[in-house]
């Protein structure tokens, strides 16, 4: 198939960027939408012209790098994929493609469709951990059952990638529902409450520090999550807000 | 013991490791505040050995390349962590899972270090649940467990399909909680491009921002390489396209041996290659192999058939399939080793009965596995008679808790429902046994340079057995390595900072901006992925799943000729001096150029047949692999001297005192 493509090209964090034409023949509907880039990267070497940079690694769903805004949406259009699982058969011969980098203050352009993505990071660090020490011995991980429902609710939670498509997604860049994955596995496990309070206060004041939006309950985030990530999480994260925040 | 000294500690076996705990020497807390560790890779091994490191109180510098230290290609491993705790009651036990790894390994690793990542495996479970990582529980609320391949245990640990997606989180929370109290400084878009040797010791590294495209240096009294493997040599693998020997390397080249190049795992349960345009392979977890039976048609006429499209392979009855591999093995069925099963998967499609257009395909068919679970569900929900549509629906709800996210993932990619017809899969690169050479104390071949994780060679032998990998990454740094460090650190306590201003920083920054200048002055027409896919056909087609004499002398020729090519033509458009993601490649091809002559060399002088090598002039009447115990049982170091062609090998021979050496059978 035949493609029109609109990708925003920008030089580096300094300069202005744009959106630049491309067309793009010989696409099939097997490749990977990351594989039809690297076909075009291909054919602008060969002329000489600078490859379009994009942000990509495992290529399988699961290191959460690819980041690009396709048509408006994060991810493209298919859901509960990234980018790189996403393939051309869902793109028609003829068809006009918009791939821009994922739109957000606190996700500075780096470089064409590349963020900065550290302020993820930031948030981490400010509390996405339970203090034990790696060295230490801790006790038989036998002698802390947990209800099989509340490990998998857990599991569910933990299984964010870290990507920004809930941040690209929202209206107001917020970064709630990313936060609150990580305040929500480990409010619900035992090993999580010592520390519960502190943590959700931390990482929200860490957020906000980064200049993420504020949450609307728009559920934007909810439904571009390539891995299903739940509102639900918001909402456990706002009760623990609130609940460390009158405890004091 | 000669040049390569293994500095295994006497006295028996079981002892080893605790005694030489007790014997090694310390740092004291307040010195390990003047002593600086440069850690490179920030996966299982990188990521815990930092956080470790950085706990005990030395200063910790990490460096990834990717943007946050949580993408190492660590987060992709699917099936599970291997420990021996013996939760199921199965008969396990720390001296099963070492006999295991190292029958499953072909007998071509070090006993010592093997039993003790079997010891230590046990911790790592306790570790990770205590940091919170959501391992997958039965109904009582204790750990599950599943088997993967080459052994008779349920000893795998798993938290869905995502297991080192959940680990590589815990060790990332762990360096998180030192970043944030300012014992790690975490450098990310960053690679190291070569590692600096003062008076004969490692002290430090030249990196590049790969943002700015600065060139910067940075020094420790100890650098530690958890880099990972290099399978990315053959171009298509089910690694991360970034995945480099660039770290690996360099070091090689200043001195640290690279032990047995050619132990490559070539994973039996891959989505097969669709096209020439395809960059990357997806792996179908091991753990698929619990409950998924592979087969292939009886008849070469079905298999066209199935080919062309004429016949589904669900109008197949049971007498009309072939499943090759429970017919081969019916003491381990389904769940052979890697090798074995891959071996066997290209035998077939050798041999014409392969099931995709290509032809290089086998069936993974979760038929029976749906039935087996949804009559289980329908007796324990109470159902009389259920039909088999609703034995069929509830059986798929069950396979979809198991597997859901590996089902999804192959739906999306090959635009097949895995429910109701067979998975196609095929043999590909995933995992590389060989690497740096490193002592018991993981110590390279270089004083100060550490190498942990699939970046060294030192566990696995011949073939890892499934969800071994994340043991072994997790047990060097959570509990080898912020030990065994610390012997050789004890000797730098007065040291004081190593200055970045010395003639040896130089002329390393020296040699890595001449470098990069020869690598922009290429001439010709063809960019950097037209090599490396080129050096990938030649390995994989001389190289893979079955070596002969004849081949692997054409491949060094080969690689040696499209080395020189690349030096000389390789097109990198851009400027040295910015973000550059084509002069990144062309660093890493380049070094693999280097790395694929010296596998085809190993490979070639390595005249025996064990694990995933095998050599065509050695196998049994049956296939099977036939190993060389009176000429080849050592693992082969190669030191640099030059070209790859130039390298020395040198032997570390191995001793079997716990474990008699047998032919491996799965029989």
């Amino acid at each position: 198939m035949k493609l029109h493509l609109k990708i925003w090209r920008q030089k580096d964090a300094s300069t202005k960027g744009q959106m630049v034409d491309y067309t793009l023949d010989g696409v099939e509907s097997d490749m990977s939408f990351l594989e039809m880039l690297d076909i075009l990267n291909e054919e602008l070497i060969s002329k000489g012209e600078e490859p379009i940079e994009f942000d990509h690694d495992c290529r399988e769903g699961i290191c959460g790098t690819c980041s690009l805004q396709i048509n408006g949406r994060p991810h493209g259009p298919d859901t509960m994929i990234t980018v790189c699982q996403l393939h051309m058969r869902s793109f028609n011969d003829g068809d006009e493609i918009v791939i821009e980098p994922w739109r957000a203050k606190a996700f500075p352009v780096i470089k064409d469709l590349i963020v900065d993505r550290s302020a993820f990071d930031r948030i981490q660090q400010a509390g996405g951990y339970i203090s034990v020490n790696t060295s230490g011995r801790p006790v038989d991980a036998n002698t802390i059952p947990i209800k099989k429902h509340i490990a998998d609710t857990a599991m569910d939670a933990a299984t964010c990638i870290g990507c920004g498509a809930c941040v690209a997604a929202c209206k107001n860049a917020s970064a709630m529902l990313f936060t609150s994955a990580k305040v929500s596995q480990f409010a619900l496990l035992p090993q999580g409450q010592v520390e519960a309070p502190e943590r959700v206060q931390n990482m929200v004041r860490q957020m906000d520090l980064e200049g993420f939006g504020n949450c609307t309950n728009t559920g934007a985030c909810e439904i571009e999550c390539p891995k299903g990530i739940s509102l639900e999480n918001i909402a456990r994260m706002n009760r623990e807000y609130l609940s460390a925040t009158v405890k004091g | 013991m000669g040049i390569l000294d293994s500095k295994e500690p006497q006295g028996p076996l079981a002892n080893k490791w605790t005694q030489h705990k007790n014997e090694i020497d310390l740092v004291n807390p307040a010195n390990k505040r003047n002593i600086d560790i440069i850690i490179v890779g920030t996966g299982l091994a990188g990521g815990s050995a930092a956080a470790t490191l950085a706990e005990l109180g030395y200063n910790v510098k990490t460096f990834c390349y990717q943007d946050s230290p949580r993408r190492a290609h660590s987060i992709a491993a699917q099936g599970g962590v291997n420990a021996a705790k013996n939760y199921q009651g199965d008969g396990d036990s720390v001296y099963r899972l070492f006999y295991d790894t190292v029958k499953g390994g072909d007998y071509r690793s070090r006993e010592s270090n093997v039993y003790r990542l079997a010891e230590v495996s046990s911790n790592i479970i306790d570790q990770c649940v205590a940091q919170g990582v959501p391992f997958a529980r039965e109904y009582g609320g204790l750990l599950d467990n599943r088997s993967f391949g080459g052994v008779l245990v349920s000893r795998t640990f798993y938290a869905k399909g995502q297991t080192g997606q959940q680990l590589l989180l815990g060790a990332y929370g762990a360096m998180n909680r030192q970043i944030q109290r300012g014992k790690i400084k975490s450098y990310t878009r960053h690679e190291m491009l070569d590692l600096v040797l003062v008076e004969g010791k490692a002290r430090g590294i030249i990196a590049r921002d790969l943002v700015s495209g600065e060139i910067e240096r940075h020094s420790a009294h100890a650098v530690v390489l958890a880099t990972g493997g290099y399978g990315n040599l053959f171009f298509l693998s089910t690694y991360a396209m970034g995945a480099n020997v660039m770290a690996a390397w360099r070091a090689h080249r200043r001195g640290a041996f690279f032990a047995n190049p050619c132990f490559t795992q070539i994973h039996p349960t891959c989505i097969p290659v669709s096209g020439e345009h395809q960059s990357k392979l997806t792996l179908m977890s091991e753990s698929l192999r619990n409950d998924g039976r592979i087969w292939v048609p009886k008849r070469k006429e079905d298999a066209i058939a199935i080919r062309e499209g004429k016949l589904k392979p669900v109008q197949l009855s049971e007498e009309e399939r072939d499943y090759y591999l429970e017919r081969r093995y019916p003491a381990f069925g389904n769940l052979v080793p890697r090798d074995v099963a891959s071996r066997a998967a290209k035998e077939r499609c050798d041999a014409g009965f392969g099931v995709n257009k290509t032809g290089e395909a086998v069936f993974l068919d979760f038929a029976s596995a749906i039935m087996r679970y949804g009559k289980e569900k329908a007796l324990t929900s109470g159902m009389k008679e259920p039909d088999d549509n609703t034995i069929r629906e509830l059986g798929e709800k069950i396979v979809e808790a198991k597997y859901g996210n590996l089902f999804q993932m192959y739906e999306k990619i090959v635009d097949a429902n895995p429910y109701k017809t067979p998975m196609m899969i095929y043999p590909a690169v995933h995992y590389t046994m060989g690497g740096l050479w490193v002592d018991y104390n993981l110590q390279t071949t270089i004083p100060g340079c550490y190498a942990a994780g699939e970046a060294n060679f030192s566990d696995h032998g011949a073939n890892r057995l499934g969800a071994s990998a994340l043991m072994q990454g997790l047990a060097d740094g959570y509990f080898v390595l912020p030990y065994t460090i610390g012997d050789y650190l004890s000797d730098d306590i007065r040291t004081g900072a190593i200055p970045t201003d010395s003639p040896e920083f130089d002329a390393a920054e020296k040699d890595v901006r001449d470098r990069m200048e020869k690598l922009m002055s290429g001439t010709g027409i063809h960019s950097v992925d037209y090599y490396h896919k080129k050096l990938g056909k030649i390995m994989w087609n001389k190289c893979g799943m079955s070596r002969n004499e004849k081949e692997l002398k054409e491949a060094i020729k080969e690689i040696a000729e499209l080395r020189k090519d690349f030096w000389e033509n390789v097109k990198i458009p851009g400027s040295p001096d910015s973000k550059n993601q084509e002069l990144e490649k062309a660093g890493r091809v380049a070094d693999f150029l280097e790395l694929g002559e010296l596998f085809a060399k190993d490979a070639l002088e390595r005249n025996e047949s064990c694990g995933g090598h095998f050599r065509e002039e050695y196998q049994t009447p049956e296939g099977e692999a036939l190993r060389d115990d009176e000429n080849f049982k050592f693992v082969s170091a190669w030191e640099y001297m030059g070209e790859p062609s130039a390298a020395k090998l040198h032997k570390e021979n191995l001793v079997y005192e716990n474990i008699k050496l047998k032919t491996r059978s799965y029989k």
